[in-house]
């Protein structure tokens, strides 16, 4: 598969350049840093907790706080990442190597796709890595920390297709970084509009990526929000392969 | 046996802008097809249509018998391509940057290796393999770029302006490559550069606006190119009248400093008879050149003797 190829090379490109490595870094720090002060909350209001009865766990406290933080940051991270992707290839006029060779518009675009995901899969890796600590000292809900990953997994896979295909629209990384950055924000707050007139709004609620990765974060894995970011992953990729075959038609 | 390429009534429009208009021909195994035309005249649009890069907006190409449009992976697969700018991948070393080109063409990993090291070695790369192609000079990026559309071993080589940029010893090396390549596959070559086309070409094509206007044997150009006129220079002063008289002459024109430009019929030349009535006189020979036409010459030539450019083709 040459999609496989062309991500290889993708995820290679990303860290030969300092930005991935200075990405991955970054985040750790701030995350881990934040991480602490949830862990230091909750040393503080367990022994107020100890007694009542219905009390959230340790994993609601700390896990769940922690992956939506990470959730705000990263929508500020992704569009870095994604900016590049097609964009500084056209404006480096290496994309014709792509489209000459036998590879065909789908292969590319799931390629490049594929290789910012794996990159995403890491930085999610190394997050998951800090609850999965607490292990040493006591015991976690895995079935809800399992639903955060997920959660954040489909959250960064949506962000990387927006991404994807801004950066396939656009000429210049930059332009491509504060676009996606705009439209991602946008798709987070979209619900804010018009909170008390109540079923006017379901459909920006709907579309909102905060309603579904809240969802997803309470340990509620319903299909609904699974087929919306399915959706919202695959629509994207769509219209990159047609944006990108505009290359070919228009120019 | 089907042609390498073969082109029909190509045309691309931008917008209104019509770059390529009716262009058709065909190249055969063993073939250096040289693509001649000023700036703008429609070369890299054509060579960007052959490749797949860019849709026409009607025609047909077929590359090995294979419609490009139908079936692009199969048709791509008997393709090396050198745009303009050579695409490479500044950040990585120039092994892995062919890797990747090979895996790319489907080469399966094991004998990739075998593939990257005959491309490097057949473009002088040799020595280049682990350094980053960003630290390279433009001559041997050029050469990686060549190195990138010849290393899956494909039937059709496009090379757009191959030699822009390279100084003259880098630029013998590469023509030398070029005919080297000919033996083996069918290459095109763009350029607006006439002698890059006489030394290195068997067959040539004009393009002006978008037109074909000369499609034909390296031959052929230069019995176009032959001008008909010649340029003396004496030491003495020369006496036009006698030079009037050698068969053939039309006119002489005066361009001052003892130089004189003849023209003459252009099946007669005349060059021996005025070499030895100059020195016969004892004006002093300084020079005798006959005069070629440049491109630009023969485009105007070409384009306003026959505005229905296809005429010439044959």
């Amino acid at each position: 598969m040459m999609a496989f190829t062309i991500a290889a090379r993708e995820l290679r490109t990303l860290f030969l350049s300092p930005l991935a490595w200075s990405v991955l870094g970054v985040i750790q720090i701030i995350l881990g840093y934040m991480f602490l002060a949830q862990l230091d909350y909750f040393l503080m209001v367990q022994p107020r907790m100890a007694g009542m009865e219905d009390v959230p766990g340790v994993t609601d406290l700390i896990v769940a706080p922690l992956f939506g933080n990470a959730g705000v940051i990263l929508l500020l991270v992704t569009p870095l990442l994604t900016m590049r992707l097609i964009s500084e290839e056209r404006r480096n006029r290496t994309l014709s190597l792509l489209f000459t060779a036998p590879v065909s518009m789908t292969d590319i675009i799931v390629g490049k796709y594929l290789g910012v995901f794996f990159f995403l899969l890491i930085m999610v890796g190394m997050l998951a890595l800090m609850p999965l600590s607490l292990l040493m000292g006591g015991a976690l809900d895995l079935g809800k920390l399992a639903s955060c990953i997920l959660a954040l997994v489909l959250l960064l896979a949506g962000f990387a297709a927006v991404g994807l295909y801004i950066s396939a629209s656009s000429n210049q990384p930059t332009v491509a970084a504060v676009a996606t950055f705009g439209a991602l924000l946008l798709l987070w707050i979209i619900d804010w509009t018009g909170g008390a007139e109540g079923n006017a709004n379901g459909v920006l609620q709907y579309l909102s990526l905060l309603r579904h990765y809240e969802a997803l974060l309470k340990g509620l894995v319903s299909t609904t929000d699974l087929i919306y970011f399915l959706l919202f992953i695959l629509t994207f990729l769509v219209l990159s392969v047609h944006r990108l075959d505009n290359d070919r038609l228009q120019k | 046996m089907t042609s390498l390429i073969q082109v029909q009534e190509l045309y691309r429009y931008y917008g209104d802008h019509c770059a390529v208009n009716n262009v058709s021909f065909t190249l055969e195994k063993g073939e250096i097809l040289g693509f001649l035309g000023p700036n703008g005249a429609g070369k890299s649009s054509t060579m960007q249509m052959i490749c797949g890069n860019l849709a026409p907006t009607s025609g047909q190409i077929l590359i090995n018998g294979i419609d490009i449009l139908d079936q692009p992976r199969e048709a791509k697969r008997e393709l090396g391509y050198l745009p303009e700018i050579p695409p490479v991948y500044r950040d990585l070393t120039v092994d892995e940057y062919l890797e990747f080109c090979a895996r790319l063409h489907g080469i399966h990993r094991d004998r990739s290796r075998r593939a990257v090291d005959t491309a490097k070695e057949r473009c002088g790369l040799t020595e280049v393999g682990p350094r980053l192609i960003n630290n390279l000079s433009k001559g041997y990026q050029q050469r990686v770029g060549i190195a990138q559309a010849i290393v899956h071993m494909p039937a059709v080589i496009v090379l757009d302006e191959p030699t822009v940029g390279l100084d003259p010893i880098q630029i013998r090396e590469i023509r030398e490559l070029i005919r080297e390549l000919g033996r083996e596959h069918g290459v095109i070559l763009s350029t607006h550069i006439l002698p890059e086309v006489q030394e290195s070409c068997t067959h040539v094509q004009i393009i002006h606006k978008g037109r074909l206007v000369l499609n034909g044997t390296i031959a052929s150009l230069e019995q176009r190119m032959r001008a008909s006129s010649l340029v003396v220079a004496t030491c003495e002063p020369a006496d036009v009248r006698q030079l009037y008289s050698v068969e053939g002459v039309q006119s002489i024109e005066e361009t001052g400093h003892n130089r004189y430009r003849i023209f003459h019929d252009k099946d007669k030349d005349p060059a021996v008879r005025i070499a030895e009535i100059v020195v016969g006189a004892g004006w002093g020979l300084a020079e005798l050149v006959p005069e070629r036409r440049s491109m630009e010459q023969i485009f105007i030539d070409i384009t306003q003797t026959s505005p229905q450019g296809e005429e010439q083709t044959a």
